[in-house]
């Protein structure tokens, strides 16, 4: 359930600091990546960072989010540990899944992160069943989903919804509309571009805003993240933004229209995040550089330190296989 | 055996199922008419009654997203039974079995379980045709992370299922329509049956016939017959395909020498082919006659009766592969 926090210098520091985590844990990501150290699937969370920031910081603690193929982002939000978020992505023991799951399967099962998903939509039924559970242990919890514009037009989304409406189920839906499936726009991918609208006829509202704007983020979480506890119903937020790339790393994104890349150059997150704390909380240019100086040598020491870790030996993993 | 009654293998199923909702609250089922109907073939009768409509939950049709609601609810404390109708459907919820419920103990490095039991019904029926009529067991025996159960008489059904519902892991529990009528001697007191642990239906010393589910009781018929004959058969049922257990099977094969595997599920890509690989690296030396086994036709299953009779093995087609691979 949602707690109501205060709008103040502090909160929105936070707010800022978790986008800029993000943001440069995914630009050292890209590094790895590029040097060989990190292989598979790469998808970055750069350009969405104030859908994560500011949905999850509505959220209590023992609430549940799942997440999807574009994880990283939701999970340092929900404040997972940052050698361990490198860690697994590197393949080594200490990261969250020991290194047997990877970018697209981070999760964090001790504090009800139940994961990113290499399948489109198929975390949304996964989220309905938490708020099932929810709703047999009388709990008063919230389960938030994000899907993807690309998952609204899987049927597990579709089911998802009407299950949440039929059952009553406290599930908010986060749509980040990043306008793209992989490389196909959205135009093309349905004939209702306006993804809120998917609930309507199973009877669930929805809201679309400005999902580069922290602030409108938090304080529309707030809202309805109190709403789905109160009532014990879903509703649907969808999250206009755009990636800052292509559709994973190795994507160069020829595909994406300058026009629009460059309207949100112009609109990044952060620099939306940066102009509220300069107005909002009167921070000066050189406070602000020195949160992302702060940030830069946080990840960089967590690096190392992931960069030391060791791989599962092979006689360890070997001994799994007599379990499956 | 003192303290036993006879019970039909939905009762057995039923009794299981009362007793683990009324041992543990976490425990809850789902699925379509399950909850006012009682479910197709009478498994969940009284549950409504006996525990409320938040644990007995009748579903929309729409197997992928009540499936994919048992995984998030099995993810996060609760121990779901979900019944799926018609193991055809479970075609449609394979994302949820196999990408999902499967793979999450382990890609998340052994931190996540998902205790979910998949309840369904296979196999041939009478004219129900080539859409409700599948055994589609080796579907699930080939996924690492599921447990595949498949029990053949009442008192394996309420024992494994008991067990199901206290695994860890998903199970996913294949009844057989042919088989809810049936009898057999159920204990009064409280029992579980461990996963892994076959069965020997028949003790015989010329023939190990390997059967599950409904070839099972097919097996002892036959093996009926076979005696008249002079030929002593030896059932054995593994109860649980997943896990397997080699040892009995393995051991049955060193006394008798000759095997038959029967299975309703077609032939191809279908568990007989395993285990017999099985007993061929394991027990080549002990053979006498080559592996044999029965297995459905290749074909989907027709709904004429006449011809539905020709795709899976019948008695007197199980007593004719005995006699040829006892060399009788």
């Amino acid at each position: 359930m949602a707690k109501k926090k205060t709008i103040n210098k502090d909160f929105l520091i936070s707010l800022y600091s978790t986008m800029i985590k993000i943001r440069k844990f995914e630009e050292e990501g890209t590094k790895l990546y590029r040097q060989g150290h990190i292989r598979g699937y790469f998808h970055p969370y750069w350009g969405q960072e104030a859908i994560a920031s500011g949905i999850l910081s509505a959220m209590n603690k023992d609430d549940y989010v799942t997440s999807t193929h574009r994880g990283h982002g939701h999970c340092l939000a929900w404040g997972a540990d940052l050698v361990r978020m490198f860690s697994e992505l590197l393949g080594r023991e200490d990261g969250y899944c020991k290194g047997l799951g990877g970018s697209m399967h981070i999760a964090d099962y001790t504090k009800n992160n139940l994961g990113a998903n290499g399948i489109v939509g198929s975390c949304v039924p996964i989220a309905v069943g938490a708020a099932l559970g929810i709703k047999i242990r009388d709990e008063n919890k919230v389960v938030t989903t994000f899907v993807s514009d690309g998952g609204c037009n899987i049927g597990s989304f579709l089911e998802g919804l009407n299950l949440a409406s039929a059952w009553k189920l406290p599930v908010l839906f986060v749509i980040e509309n990043n306008q793209y499936a992989v490389s196909t726009p959205i135009e093309s991918s349905t004939g209702e571009t306006d993804l809120f609208k998917r609930g309507l006829s199973f009877g669930i509202e929805g809201i679309r805003i400005n999902g580069n704007d922290v602030l409108e983020v938090y304080e529309t979480a707030n809202k309805y993240i109190d709403y789905c506890g109160k009532n014990s119903y879903p509703y649907i937020i969808e999250c206009l933004t755009f990636r800052k790339s292509g559709h994973h790393i190795n994507d160069p994104g020829t595909y994406l229209p300058e026009d629009k890349v460059n309207f949100y150059r112009n609109n990044d997150p952060l620099n939306i995040g940066k102009k509220h704390l300069t107005k909002l909380a009167g921070l000066s240019d050189e406070e602000i550089n020195n949160i992302e100086q702060e940030t830069d040598k946080v990840i960089e020491e967590a690096l190392k330190v992931a960069l030391d870790k060791p791989e599962m030996e092979a006689k360890d993993f070997l001994r799994l296989v007599d379990e499956y | 055996m003192s303290d036993t009654r006879e019970l039909l293998y939905r009762e057995a199923l039923n009794e299981a199922l009362i007793e683990e909702m009324t041992n543990d609250e976490t425990v809850f089922i789902m699925g379509e008419g399950i909850a006012e109907r009682g479910g197709s073939y009478k498994v969940t009768v009284d549950l409504l009654e006996k525990f409320g409509p938040k644990r007995v939950i009748d579903t929309p049709i729409a197997e992928n997203g009540f499936t994919g609601a048992g995984v998030g609810a099995a993810l996060t404390g609760m121990r779901p039974i979900v019944e799926i109708l018609f193991i055809d459907f479970s075609m449609l919820v394979l994302d949820q079995i196999v990408n999902q419920a499967a793979k999450f103990r382990f890609m998340s490095g052994n931190t996540a379980r998902v205790p979910l039991v998949l309840r369904t019904q296979g196999g041939v029926g009478n004219g129900l045709a080539a859409q409700h009529s599948q055994s589609l067991e080796a579907i699930f025996y080939h996924i690492p992370g599921l447990k595949v159960v498949m029990p053949s008489d009442p008192y394996d059904a309420k024992g494994l299922l008991k067990s199901a519902i206290h695994c860890d892991d998903p199970v996913i529990f294949i009844e057989h329509k042919l088989l809810y009528m049936n009898k057999g001697m159920v204990p009064d007191k409280d029992y579980v049956i461990p996963f892994g642990e076959a069965s020997v239906k028949r003790e015989g010393e010329d023939l190990t016939i390997i059967a599950w589910s409904a070839m099972v009781p097919k097996a002892l018929k036959a093996a009926e017959i076979l005696k008249e004959e002079g030929i002593s058969a030896e059932v054995v049922d593994p109860r649980t395909l997943v896990p397997l257990d080699k040892s009995t099977i393995i051991e049955s094969v060193r006394k008798t020498e000759h095997v038959l595997i029967v299975q309703e599920a077609i032939r191809r890509g279908g568990v007989a082919s395993d285990i017999s690989s099985i007993i061929q690296e394991e027990a080549f030396d002990y053979l006498d006659s080559p592996i044999a086994i029965l297995a459905g036709k290749n074909i989907p299953c027709p709904f004429n009766l006449n011809l539905e009779k020709l795709v899976v093995p019948q008695v007197e087609d199980i007593v004719k592969a005995a006699r040829k691979s006892a060399y009788k």
